[in-house]
């Protein structure tokens, strides 16, 4: 007996244009890397599915006036661009992301689309000041990515809108950055805490930091009080100028079965304090 | 359609476009040797290459591949031919269900990176998750195979390194127990409780049985035999099927078979649940409803062992320290999710699945089917990890009753989360008690009390109960002891075997008081075990008089080790060092255990040998083999294996408690002695002949003298053998007593570890430097599985002290229940040695449980060297340690 299968609406389309059509014209489900789609899925995805790994613009990074890395490009492709010292936080998190078989096909996209509280992306691109680039039917909109990240699982993306690049601003690309991730084993581990920082430094003092966390709150975020008081630190005295305040005042930790809510407070002092080391190196 | 190049050739497809590709390569195309561990990216046994590319195939739509090339298993490359050939003489492939993931993924590393290091393999390969081999003897054989530098194959029986005899099909994608079908078969599905407690009522299954693709539904109703079981039979209290209500999460209570090729779908099944209260704890159940009837208090059994005045002993102590030690859940996480197929072949029920006893999977199955065990056969497909829980049946006789009820073939496929709710667990332990030592540091007595979760039914809750009380005195004399351990029910997963039926626990308990113990005495903590250290002659709290015994000699080889890592630690912030001990008696406690064996002359002029140990990794295939040929005097080359298989190999017990070595050992080598003096009566020759075999040949050469045995001239018996002989062995032991005294095992053997860490106290994180390991395994029949047994069992307990903790509903895969990666193993040092047993075969004695025992307390202790936290529970998650940390300072 052969009773077949349903076989689901799939579609790989190869312009920009045809995918935003395909998009306007149905409820579709994006298909990137796949990482996060399958696990829960049966013996393969319920449709309808637009596979946007065919759009060559969704697969490049491109460099002028800042950096565009398309929603597709894989965490393999980040780790082993060359790219300014500015992105070491996301080229070491896209080292740390899965093994090395969800680094080949996970993406920077399906990552932030995803809206984990734990992806390692998030941080090094809010150290970037990254935004995301969203495009449709109507044309393509621009978001910062704290307002396109809203909370566990809910980003700002609309029917009919799709990821097609995170980009980064030239004022991002100064500096060197750092990313620090804590986890219970050494790979494939969903971080309990992880930080990374950037920072420019002009004649020995620190003149512009950007430092976030993840994994300590609904979604990560940028620590404004320890950015400030690291303003004008000398090398030497910035990791001093951390105090466990203005780390915890941004942060809203959960108890899980990875760690604890006040473990959680108490190591992220000390990640920042690390990455930052790092940074500063 | 899909066209792509699979392995060197164009094949095309027909498969719905987002379908896993694993499943088309496997269900479509044919290719079994990519295999399924997880289907969500956490453990890496499906990993395939994309244009070279290391991908999950699970989580890679098939549509992706399309003029592309795959490279599985099943292909071969450059890469390919040398890795396999390293993974085979490294002995980096135990149970082979990672093997092919493994394998790919190095190939792909290979191809970027001809000569990678360690680091780099580590980093590269650390997305494949292996419960088997510790990862050691991987990384080596990654790294020589890119150097050109891959181990030689050896030859020899007893004492030869030998590459397994299974081990090429290991490298090649083994057949496990989802990988063989009869065309046709019927899918079988489970429903399972999604409370702990709960009662259902099922509804309208008329209609349910009309929707398409469904072929039959079975129910507690259809069960025809005894619907309980235990591998303990007067315990018997497992249904296969429950009836309302259901006991665990995860608990069956129907199952649907689908048409092949139908995409099952149970989402729809007419069940209604109404959750009930549930005795989460044994604190709760001692006091709550019994989950069994005449169990009150919901007290399965209380094991206990009771020697001299303890009290006494105590009050008189120089020294008393007092402690508690609290243990989670643990899964056995074995790569390998359940799997199976059955089919009839005339009047007998036949079953080939993963398991590691096909003789008590034959007469439960048997059972609970009500069918004679003539009716039921198990063959035992290649099993992909075992650690205890694959001693317990689990859809053996669900498949079964599928095909007994509707005649035609089936099979099943637990997926990760089904194998991790309803199979079997390691006893969360809730222990506590006093160890006391004179002036000098000698133990003068111990008092121990611990509490086990057994979960919802028996499965081996008696075992751990009994089993804890005997050995939680560690290998150490002493004198007066009072140890009991009570095995209580709970509506949580059901305790079973793993890796040391509770005595890994009560070591935590022990040793980490020794420590205390030894620093109140004033005396260095290794030299604190070697003054204590049971010695031959010497009696064991069960009163036995001990033989061969080990532990002396393996805590003296540390000491040079230990001696090195104190001072190499002294002054250095976070570093610390621990040591512990293991002793474990080898095969049942106190009761029958016996193996028989099989050992032939064909008449074409083979040797071959029914080997019915089941090989789950740990590689009985071959030291069975190794002690047959030895004792026989013809070389492994001329050996034929058959088996396991209750069709054609008599019973050789289960492979558990460490017993195959020891006690299939003996077998086999009774059955080949026997073998051998009937060729010697033939040719009429003495002791020292030696046999050679020819085609049809047996060749007997004796002090100049040749004789030759024209094998295909006899007249062949049942089994076609020329010539054959069988042996059994059941070990000598003598029950105990109601103080738990007696001689409960025949062998035991020994082991010491010592771990050298650091610990980043600012963040309660824990990194292992390196961990040496000394056991006396009596003889080391082949010294690469010893060390394969000493790594994966480290590796285990390296889990157990730092990560894994299974809660129910909350860590049920395996992203959120952790086991150590390949980054998570440091260096380790294997320290044979060889006390021999005269009750072993060449003196062998027992080894897979032993080597998981120490490292979880040798870890804590090097913890509370580096930094004084002294960890009461594992395990020892960061924040757990960091809030010891907080207490300490």
């Amino acid at each position: 007996m052969n009773f077949g299968f349903a076989v689901p609406d799939y579609a790989r389309p190869s312009t920009v244009d045809e995918a935003s059509r395909l998009m306007a014209a149905g409820d579709w489900r994006v298909l990137a890397g796949g990482t996060d789609l399958y696990p829960g899925a049966g013996s393969g995805l319920a449709g309808p599915v637009l596979d946007v790994t065919g759009l060559p613009e969704f697969s490049r990074i491109v460099s002028g006036q800042g950096l565009r890395i398309g929603a597709a490009v894989s965490w393999t492709s980040i780790a082993e661009a060359r790219l300014p010292p500015a992105l070491n936080a996301l080229q070491q998190a896209a080292r740390q992301i899965g093994g090395r078989q969800v680094q080949n096909a996970g993406t920077i996209g399906g990552n932030l689309c995803n809206a984990s509280p734990a992806a390692d992306s998030v941080p090094p691109l809010l150290a970037l000041g990254a935004g995301v680039e969203l495009v449709s039917a109507k044309g393509s909109r621009r978001l910062p990515l704290q307002e396109f990240l809203l909370g566990p699982r809910r980003t700002a993306l609309l029917p009919g809108e799709v990821m097609a690049a995170v980009v980064i601003p030239e004022a991002g690309l100064s500096g060197r950055s750092a990313f620090v991730k804590l986890g219970a084993r050494l790979h494939l581990v969903i971080s309990i805490a992880m930080v990374a920082a950037r920072v420019v430094v002009d004649k020995g003092r620190v003149v512009e930091a950007a430092v976030a966390v993840g994994s300590c709150s609904p979604v990560a975020v940028r620590l404004p009080l320890v950015e400030t008081a690291l303003q004008g630190a000398s090398v030497a005295d910035a990791i001093g100028r951390v105090t466990p305040h203005d780390v915890q005042a941004a942060l809203s930790p959960i108890d899980d079965v990875r760690a604890t809510a006040a473990y959680r407070r108490a190591a992220a002092v000390e990640l920042v304090r690390r990455a930052l080391a790092e940074a500063l190196a | 359609m899909i066209r792509f190049t699979l392995n060197d050739k164009v094949v095309e497809v027909e498969a719905p476009p987002t379908e896993r590709l694993s499943e088309t390569l496997r269900e479509r195309l044919g290719k079994t040797g990519t295999k399924i561990g997880c289907d969500a990216g956490d453990c890496g046994a499906c990993t395939v290459l994309i244009d070279g590319a290391a991908v999950c195939a699970c989580l890679t739509p098939a549509a992706r591949v399309a003029g592309r090339a795959v490279t599985t298993i099943e292909g071969e490359t450059p890469e390919l031919t040398r890795l396999r050939a390293s993974f085979h003489t490294h002995g980096a492939a135990q149970c082979g269900i990672c093997t092919p993931g493994m394998l790919l993924t190095a190939a792909g590393l290979l191809k970027r990176n001809a000569k990678p290091t360690e680091a780099e393999v580590e980093t590269a390969l650390g997305g494949v998750l292996c419960r088997c081999t510790g990862y050691r003897s991987i990384i080596a054989a990654v790294v020589a195979a890119g150097q050109g530098a891959i181990a030689p194959l050896v030859q020899g029986a007893v004492g030869a390194a030998i590459a397994r005899v299974d081990g090429t099909a290991k490298v090649a994608g083994d057949s496990f127990g989802a990988d063989e079908w009869p065309e046709g078969s019927l899918i079988v599905k489970a429903i399972r409780s999604p409370h702990p407690h709960a009662e259902f009522r099922i509804g309208d299954l008329a209609a349910f049985r009309a929707k398409p693709g469904v072929a039959a539904i079975f129910t507690v109703e259809d069960i025809p035999g005894r619907n309980a079981f235990s591998v303990i039979p007067p315990f018997a209290d497992q249904p296969a099927i429950a009836a309302s209500p259901a006991k665990f999460r995860g608990e069956c209570v129907a199952l649907v078979a689908f048409e092949p090729g139908a995409e099952p779908e149970l989402s729809d099944f007419p069940i209604a649940w109404a959750p009930l209260p549930a005795l989460a704890t044994p604190e709760q159940a001692e006091v709550g409803e019994p989950l069994h009837p005449n169990r009150a208090g919901n007290l399965l059994i209380e094991g206990r062992v009771i020697k001299g005045d303890v009290a006494a002993a105590l009050a008189g102590s120089a020294h008393v320290v007092e402690g508690e030690m609290t243990t989670a859940f643990v899964e056995h996480a074995y790569i390998e999710p359940e799997a199976g197929a059955a089919w009839m072949d005339g009047d007998t029920l036949v079953i080939r699945a993963c398991t590691q006893a096909p003789g008590m999977d034959r007469e439960d199955t048997a059972a609970i089917l009500g069918l004679s065990m003539e009716r039921v056969r198990i063959i035992p497909s290649a099993v992909g990890g075992g650690f205890g829980s694959k001693l317990d049946i689990s859809l053996q006789p669900l498949i079964g009753l599928v095909t007994l009820k509707t005649g035609r073939p089936c099979r099943m496929v637990y997926s990760r989360h089904e194998s991790m709710t309803s199979t079997t667990k390691r006893h969360p332990a809730e222990m506590r008690g006093r160890i006391g030592c004179d002036a000098a540091g000698r133990i003068t007595g111990m008092e121990f009390e611990g509490r086990f979760n057994t979960g919802a039914y028996s499965s081996w809750g008696p075992t751990v109960a009994n089993r804890v009380p005997v050995h939680v005195s560690g290998p150490y004399f002493t004198p007066a002891i009072s140890a009991k351990a009570r095995a209580i029910h709970t509506h949580g997963p059901v305790s079973g075997a793993f890796r040391g039926f509770g005595v890994p626990q009560g070591a935590l308990w022990q040793e980490t008081l020794y420590d205390r113990l030894a620093d109140k005495a004033g005396i260095d903590r290794l030299e604190f075990r070697i003054l204590n250290a049971l010695r031959d002659g010497d009696a064991s709290a069960t009163g036995h008089v001990l033989q061969a015994v080990g532990i002396h000699d393996c805590l003296l080889a540390l000491r040079l080790h230990w001696q090195r890592a104190v001072a190499e630690a002294k002054d250095k912030p976070g570093r610390g060092v621990g040591v512990a001990s293991c002793w474990y008696g080898c095969g049942n406690t106190a009761l029958p255990n016996p193996s028989t064996i099989r050992i032939g002359l064909s008449p074409a002029g083979e040797v071959v040998l029914h080997q019915g140990a089941t090989d789950i990794g740990q590689g009985s295939n071959t030291v069975i083999a190794q002690i047959a040929s030895e004792a026989l005097g013809l070389p492994l080359s001329t050996f034929r294996l058959i088996g396991p298989d209750t069709g054609l190999t008599p019973d050789a017990g289960k492979t558990s408690a460490s017993r195959q070595t020891y006690v299939t050992g003996r077998a086999a080598k009774g059955a080949a002695e026997k073998l051998r003096a009937e060729v010697l009566r033939r040719a009429n020759a003495g002791e020292g002949a030696i046999l050679r075999l020819e085609p049809c040949t047996v060749v007997v050469a004796d002090r100049g003298h040749t004789t030759r045995i024209d094998l295909a001239g006899l007249v062949p018996d049942v089994h076609g053998h020329a010539l054959s002989a069988e042996a059994s062995y059941d070990p000598p032991t003598k029950p105990l007593d109601q103080n738990g005294q007696g001689a409960p095992y025949a062998v035991y053997g020994y082991g010491a570890q010592m771990v050298e860490l650091e610990v980043d106290r600012a963040l309660g994180t824990v990194k292992l430097l390196k961990i040496i390991a000394a056991h006396d395994v009596g003889r080391a029949i082949n010294p690469m599985l010893v060390r394969g047994q000493i790594e994966g069992g480290i590796a285990q307990g390296i889990g157990m002290a730092l990560m894994e903790e299974y809660l129910p509903g909350r860590t049920e895969n395996l992203h959120d229940y952790l086991i150590p990666t390949m980054g998570d193993v440091p260096l380790i040092e294997s320290l044979i040695i060889e006390v021999p047993d005269p009750e072993g075969p060449f003196g062998a004695k027992g080894l897979g449980e032993h080597v998981l025992i120490p490292t979880a307390p040798a870890i804590l202790n090097a913890i509370r060297h580096a930094t004084g936290a002294e960890i009461t529970r594992v395990p020892a998650l960061p924040h757990r340690l960091h809030l010891a940390l907080e207490d300490k300072s």
